[in-house]
């Protein structure tokens, strides 16, 4: 039982040190205010985050969501601004079109049986392209919704506010945990994770649940381009480059096993936590460069992939035996 | 006129025929399987067998022929379709997801569920319930990958088994199990007997064939030899039947072989690996050519796999010049000066895109280390030496192996071996796939090798050819050294009734 859940517990553990190091350097680290802030400002890594969870556990990559998040900004944009369209309507509009993109991708996956990776990067940068065919400028969104959406907050004792973005998050992670663990679907996609000709020799639906799973994780992208575009207030064609490494390295910090078949939609969140909480340090500290999250987060990915391999190989053994 | 009594038949295959490009798998083959029976399939190499189960489980397309389940015809499209016709099959490596619990594997794609949700203690609660029948009492909820590859298998039964399966076919289940999971595997498939359900079983150990078969189907070369009832089938017909060689009235052997005598080179003592070989006491002299001979799957392979150190033996203890020596990697092996040249030259031996020259030093240069490189100038000498002993077909030493005949390239894996100066040699199938004449060659090529004081310990399916060139053969049967025939016992004929005794 313990040895089945170590890969999360040894995140959580990780979590809890780096919160308790926080919390000795700044003790404001306590308060409701910075941890609602911390759960507000990652809302839209995480629910994209959520999208790559069932990527990765199926055995594949989705390099396309930074460009996706983009798109969607963009889309917003031009179309609320430039064509006066309802910002409900333009939401409704895009999360359409990114679930048809993901669908599209993960059809030639299955069909022509590519690698992800190869699919997904063309995805990429097509649909970075398409955001500089719609425009090259930053366009700020100054639609009424987006004012009331951005103020719906449930205040917390002690000066801290649960935003509607971080109950959006906080929410995406709740279906995507009864989704992993407690559908057909979810099992599907562990089965895909752990051994594609074995899951198919077992009739798991290989092609439905490809697609679904890409189309999953464009939807999602796009509901994080959609939260994004609320917390930056505009669209930008190069906007959230990168997201998609820093999406994967969360998944895999949250003791998601990159080759597939292992891993929980919790981990996730708590890996999207633990990146959180490096940036806040950051910030917090005030004299260290930004980039200084960037290395720190390296530092732990390559612990996290060597322990990964450490527990595997040590398993291996065991069984072995 | 002899009334025969129609036995209502669960799987009727006639005249199957599958052809791939270059060689005919199947050759009109019949089988048939009832209800409550279990059927041994048997074939040595290239006989058919996976040709056939993988035509039944719709792997492979038929070319011609019908298969027939419960009197209607069939015809599977893919394993899952077949499955769902209710034949099921459980491959010797289990093809289930590890990852997953065991709940979920015999579940999955048809979980309970409610509201869309699988209802996950329901599912281990029938899971449960469903393993209880076999006598299997674990925690669903752990992954299947935690359990012996012995539980894994009951668990991909009972999966077959409970999705309706009428047919269940086990290919080579038993291979990895040790005697006690053999024995629990037998009792869940007599329970299924009784329950109506045809088994069909393909294994190479004959004991098990004996102890669990009602029926035999023999197959080789993708012909069938024969369906008989097994008890009343004498096992040296089955051998011979299995092997295509009748006894021959008056037995052959060679007038004259030489007794070497003096201490052995190599020496085992009770060395073995459980699960892979029966612990064997082993003994070979300069000079002697020592032959190991038994059906597929009797431990011919391992045998050499251990003695090379490829697999570690967990008992017994090695001696080279009667002194006692750890034999734990190929590289133990090969400091002791021992080769190995292995029965499949493409995955294990030549490395094709390499020259000559290159694939015959390459042993001598791994032993010396990578960073004390050969110079050039040895490197051809000793290629062109080997080229012109072993007499290589090629126009220089400078051509990719990948370019030469199966013999030539056999010739080359030798020449690796022979250039590191070897005091024992393991050939194992040196002559497999090369013609006729290469055979000679490669046979006579053995008798000068060891005139030259080299120990040598063959392995060959080839009965004559081993009693031809064996100053001692050991015969294995169901990964044992049973008997080792030495002097005048030493024939095919020997060999073929020590494989099939008891």
């Amino acid at each position: 039982m313990i040895k089945r859940h170590l890969p999360v517990l040894i995140t959580l553990a990780v979590f809890v040190v780096g919160y308790l190091i926080c919390l000795a350097h700044f003790p404001s680290f306590a308060s409701t205010r910075v941890v609602a802030n911390l759960l507000t400002d990652n809302a839209f890594l995480g629910i994209v985050a959520v999208g790559m969870t069932f990527v990765i556990l199926s055995g594949g990559i989705d390099l396309s969501v930074g460009s996706v998040i983009a798109f969607t900004g963009v889309f917003l944009a031009v179309t609320i601004e430039k064509h006066g369209l309802n910002p409900y309507l333009a939401f409704v509009l895009v999360l359409c079109l990114a679930a048809l993109f993901g669908a599209g991708m993960g059809f030639l996956i299955h069909t022509f049986q590519i690698p992800a990776f190869i699919v997904t990067l063309a995805g990429m940068f097509l649909a970075r392209g398409l955001c500089f065919v719609l425009t090259t400028d930053s366009i700020p969104i100054n639609a009424p919704a987006y004012g009331q959406i951005t103020d719906i907050a449930f205040a917390l004792p002690g000066g801290g506010r649960l935003t509607f973005i971080a109950l959006v998050m906080l929410l995406i992670f709740a279906g995507g945990i009864v989704l992993a663990h407690f559908t057909r679907f979810g099992a599907n996609v562990y089965a895909l994770g752990g051994n594609r000709t074995s899951a198919e020799l077992m009739g798991v639906p290989v092609g439905r649940t490809t697609i679904r799973i890409y189309m999953l994780s464009s939807f999602l992208a796009a509901l994080a381009g959609i939260i994004f575009s609320f917390y930056t207030s505009a669209g930008y064609s190069l906007a959230a480059t990168g997201v998609e490494l820093d999406t994967i390295a969360a998944v895999v910090i949250g003791g998601t096993l990159l080759t597939g078949g292992y891993g929980t939609i919790i981990g996730t969140l708590i890996g999207v936590l633990i990146q959180g909480l490096i940036q806040t340090y950051i910030t917090f500290e005030g004299t260290l460069s930004s980039w200084w999250t960037k290395i720190a987060i390296g530092a732990l990915l390559f612990a996290f992939i060597v322990l990964q391999r450490g527990l595997a190989m040590a398993s291996a053994r065991s069984g072995q035996a | 006129m002899q009334v025969i009594r129609e036995e209502p038949e669960l799987l009727e295959i006639r005249g199957l025929t599958k052809g791939f490009p270059g060689v005919q798998a199947l050759d009109h083959v019949d089988f048939t399987l009832r209800a409550g029976e279990i059927h041994g399939l048997l074939g040595e190499n290239g006989a058919g067998k996976s040709t056939l189960i993988k035509v039944l489980t719709g792997v492979f397309k038929r070319d011609g022929g019908t298969i027939r389940l419960d009197s209607q015809e069939i015809a599977p499209q893919n394993p899952a379709d077949a499955l769902s016709l209710g034949i099921g099959t459980v491959y010797q490596e289990v093809n289930l997801l590890p990852n997953l619990s065991v709940a979920e594997n015999l579940f999955i794609g048809r979980q309970p569920h409610r509201f869309g949700l699988v209802r996950t203690a329901e599912m281990r609660r029938r899971s449960s319930e469903i393993l209880a029948g076999y006598g299997l009492d674990i925690d669903v909820a752990n992954p299947l990958g935690s359990f012996s590859v012995a539980v894994q298998q009951i668990v991909a039964i009972a999966r077959a088994v409970d999705l309706s399966a009428k047919v269940l076919i086990l290919d080579e289940p038993t291979a990895s199990l040790d005697t006690q999971e053999v024995e629990t595997l037998f009792r869940i498939l007599n329970g299924l007997k009784q329950r109506g359900i045809g088994i069909v079983f393909v294994t190479h150990f004959l004991d098990q064939v004996y102890g669990l078969c009602d029926r035999v189907t023999i197959l080789r070369n993708g012909r069938l030899i024969g369906t008989r009832p097994i008890a009343d089938l004498p096992r040296i017909e089955l051998v011979s039947m299995m092997l295509g060689r009748e006894l021959a009235a008056e037995a052959l052997h060679r007038a004259h072989r030489r007794a070497v005598t003096g201490e052995p080179l190599v020496a085992f003592r009770n060395y073995g690996k459980r699960r892979l070989l029966e612990p064997f006491d082993l003994a070979i002299r300069p000079g002697e050519v020592v032959g190991l001979a038994g059906l597929l799957g009797s431990g011919r392979t391992e045998t050499a796999k251990l003695v090379f150190g490829i697999e570690r033996a967990d008992t017994g203890e090695a001696f080279v010049d009667g002194k006692p020596v750890r034999i734990a990697s190929p590289r133990d092996a090969a400091r002791l000066r021992f080769g190995f040249t292995p029965e499949d030259r493409k995955t294990e031996g030549i490395v094709a895109e390499l020259s000559i020259r290159e694939n015959i030093i390459l042993a001598l240069q791994a032993q010396r280390g990578w960073l004390n490189r050969l110079p050039r100038r040895i490197q051809d000498d000793i290629a062109n030496r080997f080229i012109k002993l072993l007499d290589i077909r090629t126009p220089d030493a400078e051509k990719p192996i990948g370019l030469l005949s199966g013999g030539n390239q056999q010739k080359a894996l030798l020449a690796r071996w022979l250039a590191t100066e070897p005091r024992f040699l393991i050939l194992d199938e040196p002559t497999r796939g090369i013609d006729v004449g290469a055979h000679a060659e490669i046979i006579r090529l053995i008798e000068r090798l060891c005139e030259d004081g080299l120990a040598l310990l063959v392995i060959s399916s080839e009965l004559e050819e081993i009693a031809s060139y064996s100053d001692r053969v050991v015969v294995l049967r169901d990964r044992r050294h049973v008997r080792e025939l030495s002097g005048a016992e030493v024939s095919a004929d020997s060999i073929m009734t020590t494989i099939a005794s008891h």
